[in-house]
């Protein structure tokens, strides 16, 4: 009997994996950004500020539909290949929790916006695509939000965030560049622990 | 006027400035430019970022809207003539409209009648059409109070101030007053996004001005830049 449930369990579980890699980057846009602002809309720990919850959930939610590797690979640009697989490691951890800090920080500041999700323009061959969100905001332009993804073995990953014209990623290109120039990886690994110290004491 | 003398002045004086540190070709006044941010910060700290707090605070967000939407209505015409200018004509004529419209049905500009309307609001200015013309944003350029520019935005900003409605009040006390307010109702706008700046920012310096210039590039495309791949 156990085996079988667990075999169904593992069934089970393969299904929801491979329906996940079946949603359609924009659907998967929509959906999780949906969801999550549902959830601090109704969460009233997070609404008071509640930090920690509300990382809780962007851990659980947000996160894995992240390559943060890519991410900070992109970020790092030449220097990326001169880091060795240690270095690439705590540079992953260190931008990670940077970058969800302050996901984390847009996300309680913005939730309240109305979102319009447009229609994704692309091929269905495509590997690599633009999702493109619309904050609306009364009396301005709308601020448009572009993810760029990429198909990979365990569903489309958001290997960039634009906000307003502003790549994330080249943003950090160069005081990544300068940092490493003036103290080496190591140094910008230092520079990102110190950081990320100091924002979580400041709460 | 006053603005392109002051303008001028860091132009000059941005040409003697120099650093030790490797320069970015983006930005050879950086030495100048860091001390112009360092003033703004103290400025922001002391005078703008505690009266934005105190006006958050003090006026509810549907009347800080109504106030924003009365300034943005006046911006419209600017809006309009630049994108005339860069000849898209059907979304001048739709920020003329917008113009028209917000300021009789919408009473004086507080409703934005025109977006529910569908004439949705644009972002256009002088630094943007000679970026459309072709001019290159030139170098990166700090400027007191105001803060992040280049050399053609600013000059596009004393081309903006010139067709803004608010140049033209008269007495000087009551426009430097509605001057101010516009000042403090964006600076309140903008609360959320510089402590979100401040926290994703190793160095804010470079941070700030990197999505400046991105933002404006951006813009100059009306959001569709040719794409940069990043390898």
């Amino acid at each position: 009997m156990k085996t079988i449930v667990a075999t169904l369990w593992v069934l089970g579980f393969a299904a929801a994996v491979s329906a996940q890699e079946m949603v359609a980057p924009d659907v998967l846009v929509k959906n999780v950004t949906t969801e999550v602002v549902d959830l601090i809309a109704k969460d009233k720990e997070i609404k008071s500020g509640g930090r920690a919850k509300l990382v809780e959930v962007i851990e659980g939610k947000v996160l894995p539909h992240f390559n943060f590797t890519a991410m900070t690979a992109l970020a790092m640009g030449q220097n990326w290949s001169k880091a060795n697989p240690e270095q690439r490691k705590r540079l992953t951890e260190e931008f990670r929790t940077l970058l969800v800090r302050t996901y984390a920080s847009a996300l309680s500041a913005y939730s309240e916006q109305k979102f319009d999700f447009r229609p994704l323009r692309a091929k269905a061959t495509d590997t690599d695509v633009t999702v493109s969100v619309r904050v609306m905001q009364p009396g301005a332009q709308p601020v448009p939000i572009d993810y760029s993804m990429e198909k990979t073995g365990s569903g489309w990953k958001v290997y960039d965030v634009n906000v307003g014209g502003v790549s994330l990623i080249a943003n950090y290109r160069t005081e990544f560049a300068n940092t490493v120039r003036a103290s080496g990886i190591d140094g910008l690994i230092k520079d990102l622990h110190k950081k990320n110290q100091q924002l979580a004491e400041r709460k | 006027m006053r603005l392109l003398t002051v303008l001028g002045l860091i132009l000059l004086a941005g040409g003697c400035a120099s650093t030790g540190e490797e320069r970015d070709p983006r930005d050879p006044w950086e030495g100048l430019n860091r001390g112009v941010y360092k003033f703004n910060d103290t400025f922001d700290e002391y005078l703008a970022r505690p009266v934005a707090r105190a006006y958050v605070k003090v006026l509810h967000q549907e009347i800080r809207t109504r106030i924003g939407n009365f300034f943005s209505n006046l911006q419209d015409p600017l809006i309009s003539v630049n994108n005339l200018l860069q000849g898209k004509f059907e979304d001048g004529v739709n920020d003329f409209a917008r113009f028209a419209f917000n300021s009789t049905f919408g009473l004086l500009g507080i409703h934005d009648v025109a977006t529910d309307w569908g004439l949705e609001k644009h972002n256009e200015d002088f630094g943007q059409t000679f970026g459309r013309w072709g001019a290159g944003p030139g170098p990166y350029l700090v400027l007191p109070v105001l803060g992040s520019s280049t050399l053609r935005d600013g000059i596009g900003l004393g081309f903006d101030w010139t067709l803004d409605p608010m140049s033209e009040i008269r007495p000087i006390n009551l426009r430097n007053s509605l001057v101010a307010v516009r000042g403090i109702n964006l600076r309140a706008d903008l609360l959320e996004a510089s402590r979100i700046l401040e926290e994703a920012a190793l160095d804010r310096y470079v941070f700030q001005r990197d999505a400046y210039l991105q933002r404006r590039r951006s813009l100059i495309y009306d959001g569709r830049p040719p794409r940069e791949k990043l390898e």
